[in-house]
């Protein structure tokens, strides 16, 4: 199998300069490894770094020591050193990310929202049928989401997320606002970007969805306490 | 995004009397980016903004510009016509308050009209169609279009300054606090047609703000400022989610929510 997202003796330590310098060890020596059409899920208590890890592949945090090596256009490009406008091109060609909550432009319509994420043809028409399959009616279609439920929000943000395609695809707790019938949805769509090759890092606290979309568990412990 | 920069500044120095305004200051900006400039007032962002655009010479230090034809300038050895002309076409400026900019006692179509003009258009009939289409992106009703700015609102002001400016297709645009001094709601209005405008290709902005919200909705990268320095530069959500300078500290934690 392609080997689409790698670190090695990955460590992220927190340097809280408004508290002293108080240090705080997150992670130590990760060393995960994702195949494409694989889904590994995040696990371990809270305070193990299971979020702090999701946001250092995605280039959110900074790691500190060493390598996030994510598979795009055919090479190995290391997160963890690349400069800011290489971190940009392998988010958008790349690497996909469903944050837990939705941070976006007053104004603009769902619809837009999620149909100008899209890599390749008509947004708008990838986008609607994205938004019927999540269940969101399509009078909500032309509303900026700043008003919807939290369920609805999350919806919004999963298709933003699904919408490119990206090879490779990190879900931060999709399911965690939603009902019985919209985390069915979502696990079908996940299965279905394994079909279709996507590689998967998931945090998912739910344990059915966790049984349904994970093919392996990488499990998480707390550093040590700070020195 | 790769290939060469567009504007390369390289050690920046300039001091107002005894007070470092600007010290070691390094930026690169590449086509098709919007750069966020943040920090404190009394940072240097906007002392840095004008020397960048040619407008202040520093003590210290060298700014670069690449032209279309891949010609490069030293911004502050240019010859003054050759950077006004520049600042009329190639670049442009938007300015806090957009009476620095306006002419307030020319009508909207003619605030817009005259960038054209400068640059050679003369017919009137297009140059009338290219001012009403400006009007209509940037959302000012085309009845508008000969009365005089005086009789618009500040947030109608600031973007009948905008269309002046980008009516000419400029690649490069400052903009110094476009959305300081609104009304919260006309801010989300304005800063969402930014972001509309500036997306279309080619366009590369410098912005300064002191509003960490409206540089992560905008801006690719950021730099933040304090006492003449950059002291943290990177891509925008790292730098705000996980700033590493005591100063960037400070600065996200104090806002509510960014």
């Amino acid at each position: 199998m392609t080997i689409m997202l790698r670190t090695r003796g990955l460590a992220k330590t927190f340097t809280l300069h408004l508290r002293g310098g108080l240090r705080m060890p997150v992670l130590h020596d990760i060393d995960l490894s994702v195949s494409a059409g694989e889904c590994v899920v995040l696990t371990g208590p809270s305070g193990a770094g299971k979020s702090t890890l999701m946001r250092s592949l995605y280039g959110n945090y900074r790691a500190d020591v060493g390598q996030i090596l994510i598979r795009h256009r055919g090479e190995m490009t290391d997160i963890a050193t690349a400069d800011p406008r290489a971190i940009l091109a392998v988010r958008r060609d790349t690497l996909g990310y469903v944050s837990q909550f939705l941070r976006v432009v007053p104004r603009v319509s769902a619809l837009d929202i999620v149909a100008e994420q899209a890599r390749d043809g008509d947004g708008h028409e990838q986008a609607r049928a994205l938004l019927m399959r999540l269940n969101i009616p399509e009078r909500l279609h032309a509303i900026p989401p700043a008003t919807f439920s939290g369920g609805e929000q999350q919806r919004i943000n999963l298709a933003r997320g699904f919408i490119a395609n990206h090879p490779i695809l990190l879900l931060d707790e999709p399911t965690a606002s939603l009902d019985a019938k919209n985390r069915a949805v979502v696990i079908r769509m996940v299965r279905d970007a394994k079909v279709r090759g996507t590689a998967i890092v998931a945090i998912c606290h739910d344990a059915d969805v966790r049984d349904a979309i994970a093919d392996r568990l990488f499990t998480m412990t707390p550093c040590q306490e700070a020195a | 995004m790769t290939g060469p920069a567009l504007l390369s500044a390289r050690g920046l120095g300039l001091t107002f009397g005894t007070i470092p305004a600007l010290a070691d200051v390094d930026v690169d900006l590449w086509p098709s980016e919007m750069l966020a400039i943040v920090g404190e007032s009394g940072s240097g962002k906007t002392t840095l903004l004008t020397v960048l655009s040619g407008r202040l010479k520093p003590d210290r230090g060298s700014v670069r510009y690449r032209d279309p034809d891949g010609h490069i300038h030293d911004v502050h050895a240019m010859p003054a016509p050759v950077l006004r002309r520049l600042h009329r076409s190639d670049w442009g400026f938007v300015h806090q308050d957009p009476r620095q900019n306006l002419r307030m006692a020319v009508s909207a179509g003619g605030n817009v009209g005259e960038r054209l003009m400068a640059q050679g258009a003369r017919h009137y009939g297009d140059i009338r169609a290219a001012a009403l289409d400006w009007l209509g992106q940037v959302e000012i009703d085309a009845e508008r279009i000969d009365d005089l700015p005086r009789t618009f609102s500040g947030g109608m002001l600031q973007r009948l300054q905008i269309a002046r400016t980008l009516v000419t297709h400029p690649r490069l645009v400052f903009m110094d606090e476009p959305t300081g001094g609104l009304d919260v709601s006309v801010q989300a209005r304005l800063l969402d047609l930014i972001r509309s405008l500036v997306s279309r290709p080619r366009i590369a902005v410098v912005l300064v703000t002191h509003d960490i919200a409206v540089a992560r909705l905008l801006a690719h990268r950021i730099a933040v400022m304090q006492r003449g320095r950059i002291v943290e530069t990177g891509l925008t959500d790292q730098v705000l989610d996980d700033p590493q300078h005591p100063y960037t500290q400070l600065l996200v934690s104090s806002v509510l929510s960014a």
